[in-house]
């Protein structure tokens, strides 16, 4: 009797948990009625994802989304991308165009760094010249590559080893003419060399940066909309602390106290705390709670389509892909993919079919570009141009594509080579690769032997970001080694033309050449996913699939 | 005992030469090139990735590369991650945390091992018995990351009794409902192993000499009975915590806990050799450490183990 006592006990104690356990259902969180009253807090802390910034916090230092996102905020810049993409003057006042090589920025004039200093010319000139310098080898120089003085050509004559890539010492094209004005020479003509300056590696530097670039890094002082709550409020790995900057002029003012970034370690992370309220804004969703997170949050999901671009590349120099045979193949491969299928069923609506090579986000998208025909699914003419293709050179062998298997690409990848199998009756499949990095080597070196997803984040919001470094000749990031003169002569007509429209023109015109050649087999174009608490209003995603953390309010607690 | 402990602790330095020579060679066996995956779908400039390699060493042999790690770590230096934190930082500021959340989780598993399975002893046969049995097969057979999410869904986003993540939060008081899960999930073999001994040290002559002499059931089980079945316990759980160490990773990262897990999962997937070779040996020398202090405890629970 006794010693049934505690056994009677324990056996309560389990049953209760199984019986709490099963009892209770996938039960809603009472709704807690947003729709009455909502006052905004002005100094409440806005809470949203980040993830530990790869590098110390130096602009043209960091090239990942997870420093970038703290550096858009404690910076202003010449000039801001608005929700649109388009850009907004922030410290400059003026920035004039006299022609394709040469650019006058004219500063507005009272503006400072948190620490009082002035916003100067100099603040502009000296961040860039350090950004570029060759030995400092720092990851965005490249953004300078087109500036007088910034050696890169293995022709040049100050770069006999071919080993040098960066400035030598101050960039002859920068010159300061006063205190709030400094001149741009380019070394080659680049009309929309003004719409890049948004990007964050153009963002100034105050002197005290230049004195100890280490410790800067990680208590950076800056000159925008937020700041840094007090020194040391980067906790790594954990979080990092900003607070509205009072002194901030410029027109993105904050509507909210602060903002707070906590960096997870997985998305599944993030968006288990956005169900639990503790953080306010989320940018990314894990890929298991896609096909529920439009539900779950109803119209606090964020899906609209981002500046990210998603293909693969098949080089010209693998077999049966170069030539006339090698157009035929490639348009007939892109009418045998489904992209609405896929984009439906495996991404549940959270990537848009492709139309063309860049992204709807930006100014001049056009779905009708003459020959977008050959990205909508069309089996039966796609059957009849690989017949076409075989009479020139019959088929053999696999085609095969490669991925990274640490991306969550196995299931397009074996989507699409199901669909050439179907369509073709060849075999085909996918190459996977354990990490990026290995892939990215061999396609770098030119070994890869088969088809290679690629990919494309546009630096800012224009129309030459996507089609420059792909597919001109001997381009940076031309993967499949794509040459065709009339494409470059476009490309280049285009950027020397200072007419926004015209260059629009001679761009789309220069897409209908790669539609018809077909370099990479455009995809996707991915959205920007996320979503947001109920205690938080206006939040809008900008351009750049980040949120515009300044026009946030949230509710008073 | 002294010369014993000596001789225990002069067995670490074959151990870090052997585990650090064997883990830099992984690292460095590794395909890929770290420097090409900092810039993601881009293609830089062969120039810029070249003096990159170079700042890294990346591009001296094998044997140098580790000739400058180990140098370093004499002299206390125990290299610089990618993005210029030295990692000796990294470690101070993980460590503690995972050692927080490890001990926990050993606290809850032995605790919970302890009374559930001398209950069970006890009633050896009895419905309690079968059920802790059901139980505890239950726990091992669910994987921890199902756990983890089961655990996290219900208990912080549906019922509100936790929060879903630890993040800032990772001092004791946050750190429970990770503790709680990793404990749940480990507590079976040691709640089997302690009844299986219970069972063994009621049977023995000693104990039903002590009921015999007429003391009461509360003063026999704990003074006699459970000192002397704890010692396959306390071997089992200096296995876990190894296994916490760096089995930890998967929890860590579902609930967000900035530990050593983490960090070493994404070093490791960087490619950064410092970093996953400086944790690797730390835990190594932890885990014999932790080896030697259990072993010192037989000592203490059983007075017949004496070390010479």
């Amino acid at each position: 009797m006794k010693r049934n006592k505690i056994a009677v006990a324990g056996i309560a104690l389990l049953a209760t948990g199984a019986m709490a356990l099963a009892g209770c259902s996938a039960g809603e969180n009472p709704d807690q009625g947003g729709g009455s009253e909502f006052q905004a807090d002005p100094d409440a802390i806005i809470l949203t994802n980040g993830t530990e910034p790869e590098h110390p916090l130096i602009p043209t230092n960091t090239n990942e989304v997870g420093g970038g996102k703290i550096l858009d905020e404690i910076f202003a810049g010449l000039v801001y991308y608005d929700g649109d993409g388009a850009p907004v003057n922030d410290m400059a006042e003026e920035i004039i165009t006299e022609d394709p090589q040469n650019i006058t920025v004219k500063l507005k004039k009272g503006h400072t760094f948190t620490n009082g200093e002035e916003v100067t010319a100099d603040n502009f000139v000296k961040a860039w010249n350090n950004g570029a310098q060759a030995e400092n080898a720092h990851l965005s120089s490249y953004f300078f590559e087109d500036i007088e003085g910034f050696i890169n050509d293995p022709g040049d004559a100050a770069n006999p080893d071919d080993d040098i890539f960066g400035a030598q010492g101050d960039m002859s094209g920068l010159k300061i003419v006063d205190d709030h004005t400094f001149t741009i020479t380019l070394n080659k003509p680049a009309s929309d060399f003004a719409l890049r300056l948004g990007y964050s590696a153009y963002y100034p530097l105050p002197d005290v940066a230049f004195d100890d670039m280490e410790a800067f890094g990680e208590n950076p002082i800056g000159n925008g909309p937020y700041m840094l709550a007090e020194e040391g409020a980067w906790q790594h790995d954990v979080q990092i602390d900003l607070v509205r900057n009072d002194d901030y002029k410029g027109e993105r003012q904050p509507a909210n106290g602060g903002l707070t970034i906590k960096f997870y370690a997985t998305q599944d992370a993030a968006y288990a705390d956005l169900q639990g309220d503790q953080v306010d804004v989320i940018d990314e969703i894990p890929p298991v709670s896609l096909p529920t997170f439009q539900d779950d949050l109803g119209d606090r999901a964020v899906n609209q389509p981002s500046a990210v671009f998603q293909s693969f590349t098949i080089g010209q120099f693998l077999p049966h892909f170069s030539g006339e045979e090698g157009v035929l193949r490639r348009q007939a491969i892109s009418m045998a993919i489904d992209r609405e299928q896929i984009t439906d069923k495996i991404f549940f609506g959270t990537r848009t079919p492709a139309a063309d090579f860049t992204t709807p986000v930006i100014a001049g998208w056009s779905d009708s570009i003459a020959g977008a025909e050959v990205l909508e699914y069309n089996p039966e003419k796609a059957k009849e141009l690989w017949a076409e293709a075989d009479k020139i050179s019959p088929w053999e062998g696999e085609f095969q594509i490669a991925y990274n298997s640490d991306g969550g690409h196995q299931e397009w990848v074996d989507a699409v080579t199901n669909s050439i199998t179907n369509t073709f009756e060849i075999e085909a499949s996918g190459a996977p690769y354990p990490t990026l990095a290995v892939m990215r080597e061999q396609i770098n070196a030119r070994t890869i032997t088969t088809a290679a997803r690629s990919g494309w984040q546009a630096d800012y919001p224009g129309m030459y970001n996507f089609l420059g470094p792909l597919y001109a000749t001997n381009a940076g990031s031309n993967d499949g080694d794509y040459s065709n003169p009339e494409f470059d002569d476009l490309l280049e007509s285009g950027i020397s033309n200072p007419d926004a429209e015209a260059q629009i023109e001679e761009f789309t015109q220069a897409q209908e050449i790669l539609l018809n050649d077909l370099p990479a087999i455009p995809l996707w174009y991915q959205n920007a996913t996320g979503g947001y608490s109920q205690n938080v209003q206006n939040v809008t995603v900008g351009w750049n699939s980040v949120p515009i953390f300044h026009q946030i309010t949230k509710a008073a607690e | 005992m002294l010369s014993y402990i000596l001789r225990r602790l002069l067995q670490v330095i074959p151990v870090f030469i052997g585990a650090t020579l064997l883990i830099y060679f992984l690292v460095f066996a590794m395909p890929g090139d770290p420097i090409l995956a900092l810039f993601g779908d881009r293609s830089p400039n062969p120039a810029l990735v070249s003096a990159l390699r170079e700042r890294y060493h990346l591009n001296d042999p094998f044997l140098v590369q580790y000739w400058y790690y180990i140098t370093g770590v004499l002299q206390g230096d125990l290299g610089v991650t990618f993005s210029g934190r030295p990692v000796s930082e990294v470690l101070v500021d993980t460590l503690p945390v995972t050692g927080r959340l490890a001990l926990m989780a050993i606290g809850i598993e032995f605790t919970m091992a302890i009374i559930i399975g001398t209950i069970s002893a006890m009633n050896k046969g009895k419905i309690f018995d079968h059920v802790s049995l059901i139980v505890a097969l239950v726990s091992i057979a669910i994987p921890i990351f199902v756990l983890c999410f089961l655990a996290q869904y219900f208990l912080a986003i549906q019922w509100g009794w936790f929060k879903p993540t630890v993040g800032a939060d990772n001092d004791w008081g946050g750190l429970w409902l990770p503790a709680l899960v990793l404990g749940f999930s480990l507590y079976a073999v040691s709640m089997r192993l302690m009844r299986s001994s219970v069972i063994d040290t009621l049977n023995q002559d000693w104990v039903r000499t002590a009921y015999s002499k007429g003391l009461p059931r509360r003063r026999v089980i704990p003074v006699h009975v459970l000192r002397n079945s704890l010692i396959p316990v306390i071997t089992h759980s200096a296995t876990s915590f190894g296994i916490l160490l760096v089995g930890a990773t998967v929890t860590e990262g579902i609930f967000n806990v900035p530990g050593v897990g983490n960090t070493l999962y994404q070093a490791a997937i960087r490619g950064e050799g410092p970093t996953v070779v400086s944790f690797v040996t730390v835990f190594v020398i932890l885990y014999v450490l932790v080896n030697l202090v259990i072993d010192l405890l037989y000592g203490l629970l059983d007075p017949r183990i004496r070390y010479v």
